[in-house]
This record gives C-alpha cells, structure tokens and sequence, in this order.
C-alpha cells in the first residue's frame, strides 16, 4: 500500500509571493481550503487505498502544507530539502524532525546548495529526472546520484509559473508521462523524447497545464488531478487508469495542487 | 586569448548538459577544448568533464562564466603553485611535480607562464627575477634552486592535432609490420624537405634530429644515410659509439664488424678492424680530425663533418675504445643531448632500442617522431613509455633509408 505525508493546511494562506501564482492581495478563502485539503484525504484514502500520514501544521508557515517539497525519500533515506527562498526556509526542521523520528536515515546535501524536495526530482523505476535552474541548483543531482545510486537526468526548467519540476512533469506507474513542454529548454525536451516514447508521452494542453494538471498523484492505475482537465482525463482513460478529479483552486493561488500537497513515502 | 579551466560532473551525457554548456561557450565565441571527459560505467554513475575555455578578451570569458555555471560549470579555483628549495645539489624536495612532455604552464603571483623545454619525468624549476620557469633534471638541480611541489597551480595542454594532415596527424601508436610504409616515408620526406625548405629562407631554424644504431651500417643503410645527410636534411646526430666506429670502419676496411659490405661475408681478421679504426681515430684526437686530416673520406660521419651535423656520441658500458667523441658519463651524455633538443621539428628514431627510448624522453610531445625498427618491441616500447605521439614502423633500417633518400631525391 502507497503511503502519502500531508499536512492539514490550519495556517494555509498567501503570505508572501515567491512565484508568480502568488498575489497576497488574491488571498485563499481558509475554509475553502481546509474543505479542498479535507476531500483529497478521502479521495486518496477511500478511493485510491492510499494511507495517509500527517504532520503537525506550524503557525506562520503556510507552506507547510505542500510537503511534496520536505525532501526526498528512497529506500529508508530522507534528504530533506534546503530551500532557496528564505520565506520557506524555516520549514526545513520540521521535516527533518518528522523524518527522523520516523527512522529514516536523513541525509543532508552540501549546506551551499539548494533543493526543494520531490518538488524536483521525481522518477521512473529506471531514471530519475531533476528539475534545475528555479529553485534546485544542478550541483544537489550529483550528490543524489550518490546517495541513492540511481541515475538523475537534470532537466532545464524556463518557465517561472512553473517553478517545481512536478508543476509540469508527471510520471504514471505505468512508464507513462503527463508533462507540459513550453516549461522546458529545448535540450531538455529532446531528452525526455529520446527517453519516453512518443505514444507513452502526453504533452497537456496549454489550458490544463496551467491548471496544473501535471501536479497530479499517480498510485497504480489512479490518477489524482485538479479538476478543469478533461484531455488529460481522456488520455488518461485511454491507458487505463481511473482518474479521481478534486477541485484544489485554493492551493492554485500559491502555485500548488494535489501533488504538491502530498510526499510518497515508499 | 584568456583561459579558465571549468568541471562539470553529474549524469551530463544523456541529459545533455554537456552539449549545452559546450554549445553556450561556442555561441557566446568563445571555444574550448575537452582535457578531460570520464564517463560512467553504470547507469548510476556520474561522469565528469574538464573543459579549458578560451576567451577573446576577459569580458567575454565572464560572460560565458556566468552563463554555463548554472548548469553546474564549476571554475576551477586558481591557486598559485608552491615552490620548495632544493635541499642540496642533486637533490629535489620530496613532493617535487613530476613533469610529462606535454606543454605545461604553472600560475605564480596570479598569473600562468609557460614552463620551458617540455620534457617527461623531469622537475619544474623556477626563477623568480626574471621570472623563468624550466623542466630540469634532477642531477641538474642545485641546492637552494626553487623546485614546483605538489599539483596546484600547475597546467598541462594536450596535444594539439597538427595542421598537416600527413601520418604524423593521426598519431596512431598502433605498430605493425602488416601496414604499408611508403605514406608514411613519403609523409617524413615531405616534412624533411619543408624543414630544409624553412632553413633556407630564414625564417625558422627547424631541425631534423637522427638517432640512429650501427644495424643501419650492417645491414646496408649507410650509403643512403650519407647521402641524406651530405644533402643537408639532417641537423642533428645522436648515436652511440658503434655507429661511429663501423661508418668508419666501412670507409677504411670496406667492412661492418668484419663483414665485407661488398661480398657480405666475413673477411679474415675482419673482427679486428673495428678495433683498428677506433685506435685511428683516437690517436689523431677527434672524428672531425679523422675527417679533415683525409683518414675518413666518407661515410655518415664524413658527411656529418662537412654539412656541420650537431654530433652527441653517448657511450656504454660495452664499448670499445671508445671513440675519442664519446661522452662517457651517461648523465653529461644525456644533458649534451638535452641540449640539442630545442627547434627539433622532427625526429627519426632508427634501429637503436637504446637511443629510440633515451630520445624519446627527450622530446616534447609536440615534436612529430618516426621509430624505425625491425622489432616491433622498439616502437612499442617507445610508446608504453610515454612517447605517445611517435608513429612506429615495423621495417629494416636500410630499406627505410633507401625508400627516405629515393623520396628526397636521391638517384643512388
């Protein structure tokens, strides 16, 4: 069983802009909110047979909830991220807390770099991908390459609303990928071609990219997505997975949605 | 042009990061060359390239700088090099920078200079007013001298693939006996004719460097060699003193170690004649002396005498005589031919294992080399080595002269 870290979203709100999705003047509604969170729990735990864990919220970090961004875990190691923007830098003990009291072997990377987590390096069985240029520096996928044994593709991210390499990128279990192309340079693009075949890439349009339709939760054959992305819901019934739509505009306005608020454990 | 040597490691060949910092230097003009690239076994393993970068102006350079180091190009840092001093004659400090042949410049008070005289598995020696920097021997070194330490600070080149694109561009260290020779002879025959060429106008004083050993004489080379050398394509002799003693042998007795080069045999008492013509020519002092006087009339060392061939004899310990030219001492033998190494532009190393190798350590990688031999051990000896750029050919010393003469001209 797939085993998710959330994190209720009790001090969830815009309090600063660090992406261009973020206006304090276009605050979240809390209730809307804490409603949103509360259904994607379900759908993930009553639909997709996910089990839930959760961390405590902490005041004044509104972050804290997209804990897609508290490192990386693989194989009983967590390397916990160490942001760029300081605004979110004070989330780093919290989940270097959770993480250790939880027994994983935590890593850190050279004090000098930054990294945001599965925020950016997310992977297939056989390679990962690394998001670089916005909020990782390339130099964390050297390190992590080391310490997970496993091959990183750095890939150039150019679009700044599309900050994390999971706002625009979305491996499926089965070898798939949903990913939105105009957010990576071009050699990047002709990486993830030469890597994926043609017929199991599906470029997301333009309208449900932005809608963060790649920040999606894939678990076995379902697939968690923002609502408002019905060619992607398509595409993805045409490969067999059941698709589990959840309204998350509250988390939009801060540049997230369901795959920024969950962290995969196993 | 302004240099900066950068790193790059990571997963960087199949996510393409290489060809975009490579493509980045290029398009913002600058260029570079690949020193170093180790690319990982593994899937999981990462690789790792050094580039060198050169730049137009500084502005440039900081430019290119600024733009690939984000993709992980990491600026070698800087350090000058440490120096220690001898602690006694003979003696280098014991971390002392082992040199190779390759060009080489080392960074002192922020800047690079370029280290004199390439040459392998020497010391870097520097002086300071005014600022020089040279490879020494050790046995050279004096006490107090200021010798390079440690690795920082110090820069080697590759090679740089020649213009010409002749048998030397390629530098194949590849030996065989099953390769056909006459490209190559012909490829060293042009080289020779451009080096003489060049002398001739004045504008470079290049030279040609003959190392030879005395199967050149036995087997039959001799006349082609001579009149190679008589035709001014040779500047520089290094042999031992066999080479001398049968050339000269040849001319007085008609023999090569006793055997008639005529009838190729055997003559009576010819094993004697070597030994002859050495107390000949150590009673009258010198070769050029056995030459000039008319003992000598012709031969390798005849011609050497009249075209004012550079001469190093260096003895061994199974010599006869030796000949009054032989320098003894190994070490005074290998500094006189250190010392005739600079504007070497070619070098032909011919049927001597001994003076192929004690050549080869000589000369920088950027002096085009032939190895001549029968045995194919020799080149390939040269190579292992360290003699990289050398091109073997697996061949008889004389028929390799003849073929050379025919190419320069040569109607005999």
């Amino acid at each position: 069983m797939s085993r998710l870290l959330m994190c209720p979203p009790d001090y969830f709100g815009i309090e600063y802009e660090i992406n261009p999705w973020m206006r304090v003047s276009n605050q979240s509604n809390g209730d809307r909110a804490r409603t949103q969170w509360k259904t994607l729990t379900q759908v993930l735990e009553s639909e997709v047979g996910a089990k839930l864990e959760f961390m405590e919220p902490v005041p004044r970090l509104p972050d804290l909830v997209f804990t897609a961004n508290a490192g990386v875990i693989h194989d009983g190691k967590a390397v916990p991220s160490q942001f760029r923007h300081p605004e979110r830098q004070g989330e780093e003990r919290y989940f270097i807390d959770w993480f250790t009291r939880k027994g994983y072997e935590v890593i850190n990377l050279d004090p000098d770099i930054h990294f945001e987590g599965a925020g950016d390096l997310l992977g297939f069985p056989d390679f990962w991908i690394g998001g670089y240029r916005q909020r990782s520096d390339i130099r964390a996928y050297v390190q992590l390459s080391e310490i997970f044994q496993k091959e990183i593709m750095p890939v150039e991210l150019v679009d700044q609303r599309f900050y994390h390499l999971d706002t625009c990128f979305c491996p499926l279990s089965g070898g798939e990928l949903l990913y939105f192309p105009p957010c990576f340079d071009s050699y990047a693009q002709n990486v993830l071609a030469t890597r994926i075949e043609q017929k199991k890439r599906f470029a997301v349009p333009s309208q449900e990219g932005e809608r963060f339709a790649c920040n999606a939760v894939c678990i076995e054959r379902h697939v968690v997505l923002p609502t408002g992305c019905p060619e992607t819901m398509a595409w993805l019934h045409k490969q067999g997975y059941t698709t589990h739509p959840v309204e998350l505009d509250e988390f939009l306005k801060a540049g997230g949605s369901a795959k920024c608020l969950t962290l995969a454990l196993d | 042009m302004i240099r900066q040597t950068i790193t790059i490691q990571g997963h960087i060949i199949d996510s393409l990061i290489l060809a975009k910092v490579l493509d980045a230097i290029v398009m913002l003009g600058g260029s570079f060359t690949l020193s170093e690239v180790t690319v990982g076994t593994r899937r999981e393993d990462t690789s790792h390239a050094t580039i060198l970068i050169e730049a137009p102006t500084t502005e440039l350079l900081q430019e290119i700088l600024k733009t690939i180091q984000p993709h992980g190009a990491v600026v070698e840092t800087e350090e000058d090099c440490t120096v220690e001093a001898a602690p006694a004659d003979g003696i280098l400090p014991e971390d002392f920078y082992a040199t190779s042949h390759l060009s080489t410049q080392i960074r002192w008070q922020g800047s690079w200079i370029d280290v004199h005289q390439p040459e392998m598995d020497l010391a870097i020696r520097l002086k300071t007013s005014p600022l020089f920097a040279q490879m020494v021997s050790m046995g050279s070194v004096k006490k107090g001298d200021l010798i390079v330490t440690g690795r920082k600070g110090v820069r080697v080149f590759p090679l740089e693939r020649p213009k010409e694109r002749d048998a030397f561009g390629f530098m194949e260290a590849q030996v065989s006996s099953e390769r056909p020779h006459h490209h190559i002879i012909a490829d060293v025959a042009k080289r020779m004719k451009a080096i003489q060429q060049q002398r001739k106008e004045g504008k470079r004083p290049g030279k040609v460097l003959f190392a030879g050993g005395p199967a050149i004489i036995h087997a039959g080379g001799r006349e082609a060699l001579a009149w190679i050398i008589e035709a001014g394509y040779i500047h520089v002799l290094f042999c031992g003193n066999a080479l001398a003693a049968h050339d000269m042998e040849a001319s007085l007795y008609g023999t090569s170690l006793g055997y008639n080069l005529g009838i190729g045999r055997s003559v009576p008492h010819g094993h004697e004649h070597h030994l002859r013509t050495i107390n000949r020519v150590r009673a009258l002092g010198s070769i050029q002396r056995a030459i000039e006087s008319g003992l000598i009339k012709e031969g390798i060392m005849a011609a050497c005498v009249r075209q004012g061939v550079q001469m190093v004899l260096a003895g061994t310990i199974r010599d006869d005589g030796p000949l009054p030219d032989v320098i003894t001492d190994s070490i005074q033998a290998q500094e006189a031919m250190r010392a005739a190494i600079p504007g070497v532009e070619l070098a032909l190393l011919v049927a001597s294992t001994l003076h192929a190798v004690a050549t080869g350590n000589l000369l920088p990688a950027s002096a085009p080399t032939v190895c001549v031999d029968i045995n194919p051990a020799v080149p390939t000896k040269l190579s292992d080595r360290g003699s990289f750029q050398a091109v073997g050919l697996v061949m008889d010393s004389s028929s390799f002269l003849w073929e050379l003469a025919r190419e320069l001209g040569w109607r005999g």
